[in-house]
């Protein structure tokens, strides 16, 4: 759930840790994430087109991992906290029966711009689905 | 290495601008909710009018994450709104293609955000090549990282907006050990296993299984058995050899499970033995019939020949008692 209330700039802290956000990877998720991100690439939401690319079930898409990125963030900083990047790079892949946990912490402050860096990672039981950095402005 | 004209005509387009391509719908609620809730995004500021009106937004706002989303095509390829460019901004991919780097990865994605998207804004992207990596050699393959960026914009009267920018890299290359490479953005057929390159010393022994026997080279100078096969004896240097059958009876001498990554067309987890014929050489080949737990150093083997893709046979070995 994301808080009503938007943190504020002055409590947080460096090196404070998100609270961890564990995202069941479901066919669901996968084709409905596809799908409500107009993403239509077969191996996304057809089983077999995806066994045929060789892997061994669909697999989940860029825009679905950005938006899953965008919660474990957005559930911890609040409604208000305005986005400034959302930085990713791509790892193991997300297939239905496994789960991503993503983890992170407070890697940059700047309080001119009132800017919060976090550096994140989204674990399947392959390693690292995800990595990358957000950045967000507090009130 | 890299075809020098390959590096050459890619570099030439770095730099290039791609034109526009439009959104198909102004930013809209039921977009987003549908969205929100596949996600589980659950901030009013995206879907509670009269929260979000309370907030410095001063009235509902996109997900940021959504902002590639507003000009996807959608489910027919390549369909863009009228006025859209026909140009591709992948065109540079096409050029590693013709010189046989034909898989595809994406790498990183890094969205910046000008500004919030609001409601009802029409949204539209250019797209510039912005660089073309050397030659890199990776865990996957040897190939090229090609960086693009989109600009994307809300169309005004008085002059249309910025609103955020798309960093975009994939990963062109050839993968490191498959014949048949699996390009990721297209459905290719069923991709078979590498056939083995068969030399004259070699072919004794794919011969030999295809007639179900594993045969092992013998110095007929010296009778000392060999493998894998070579033109000239370990021991005494002759170039004169036959072959024997094997018994096909061995034990495990080692063994390896490959789990990751997950290389077409072979099942996963795949346990690969090292295997002590009871002849006495050695050979690499797949396991069957066995239970990860109950691999054991030593362990009673026997081979039997499998056909792969109706046109490779090759011998596998299944535990059996002692």
């Amino acid at each position: 759930m994301t808080s009503k209330n938007t943190k504020r700039f002055e409590d947080v802290r460096p090196g404070e840790a998100l609270p961890e956000l564990a995202v069941p990877v479901t066919v669901t998720l996968i084709n409905g994430g596809a799908i409500a991100t107009r993403d239509y690439f077969p191996g996304h939401h057809d089983a077999d087109a995806a066994r045929a690319l060789g892997s061994p079930h669909v697999f989940m898409n860029i825009l679905t991992t950005n938006g899953l990125v965008q919660r474990f963030v957005e559930q911890w900083a609040g409604p208000e906290a305005v986005f400034r990047s959302l930085k990713i790079k791509l790892g193991a892949p997300n297939y239905p029966g496994d789960c991503m946990t993503f983890s992170g912490s407070v890697t940059q402050l700047d309080a001119d711009t009132r800017t919060v860096e976090i550096t994140l990672g989204g674990k399947n039981s392959m390693g690292n689905h995800v990595t990358g950095t957000v950045a967000v402005v507090l009130p | 290495m890299a075809d020098p004209q390959l590096l050459s005509d890619a570099r030439a387009l770095v730099g290039r601008q791609y034109g526009r391509v439009y959104a198909w719908d102004e930013v809209n609620a039921p977009m987003v909710r549908q969205w929100c809730e596949i996600m589980g995004v659950d901030n009013p500021v995206y879907t509670d009018p009269a929260f979000a009106l309370g907030t410095r937004h001063e009235g509902l706002i996109a997900p940021p994450g959504m902002l590639q989303v507003w000009t996807m095509e959608g489910l027919h390829a390549n369909n863009y709104p009228p006025g859209s460019t026909d140009e591709n901004p992948y065109e540079v991919l096409k050029i590693m293609e013709a010189h046989g780097y034909l898989s595809t990865v994406a790498v990183n994605s890094e969205l910046t955000f000008t500004r919030p998207v609001r409601m009802g804004e029409k949204l539209y992207y250019t797209t510039r090549l912005d660089s073309v990596s050397d030659e890199k050699a990776t865990a996957l393959g040897t190939g090229f990282f090609v960086t693009l960026v989109m600009s994307h914009f809300a169309e005004k009267a008085s002059g249309d907006e910025p609103v955020g920018e798309l960093l975009f890299r994939v990963f062109k290359f050839r993968p490191a050990n498959a014949q048949a490479p699996a390009k990721v953005e297209a459905a290719p057929a069923k991709p078979k296993r590498p056939l083995p390159g068969v030399s004259d010393d070699t072919r004794f022994f794919w011969e030999g299984c295809e007639k179900g026997q594993l045969l092992i080279q013998r110095c007929t100078a010296c009778q000392t058995l060999r493998h894998p096969p070579a033109p000239v004896c370990i021991e005494c240097h002759s170039f004169d050899w036959d072959t024997v059958q094997a018994s096909g009876r061995a034990a495990l001498y080692s063994f390896v499970v490959m789990h990751y990554p997950e290389v077409p067309p072979f099942d996963y987890p795949n346990p690969i033995g090292l295997i002590e014929l009871e002849e006495g050489v050695r050979l690499i080949a797949g396991l069957v019939g066995v239970d990860r737990e109950q691999l054991q150093i030593g362990q009673r083997l026997q081979v039997e020949f499998q056909t792969f893709d109706d046109q490779q046979t090759l011998p596998m070995f299944r535990p059996v008692d002692a």
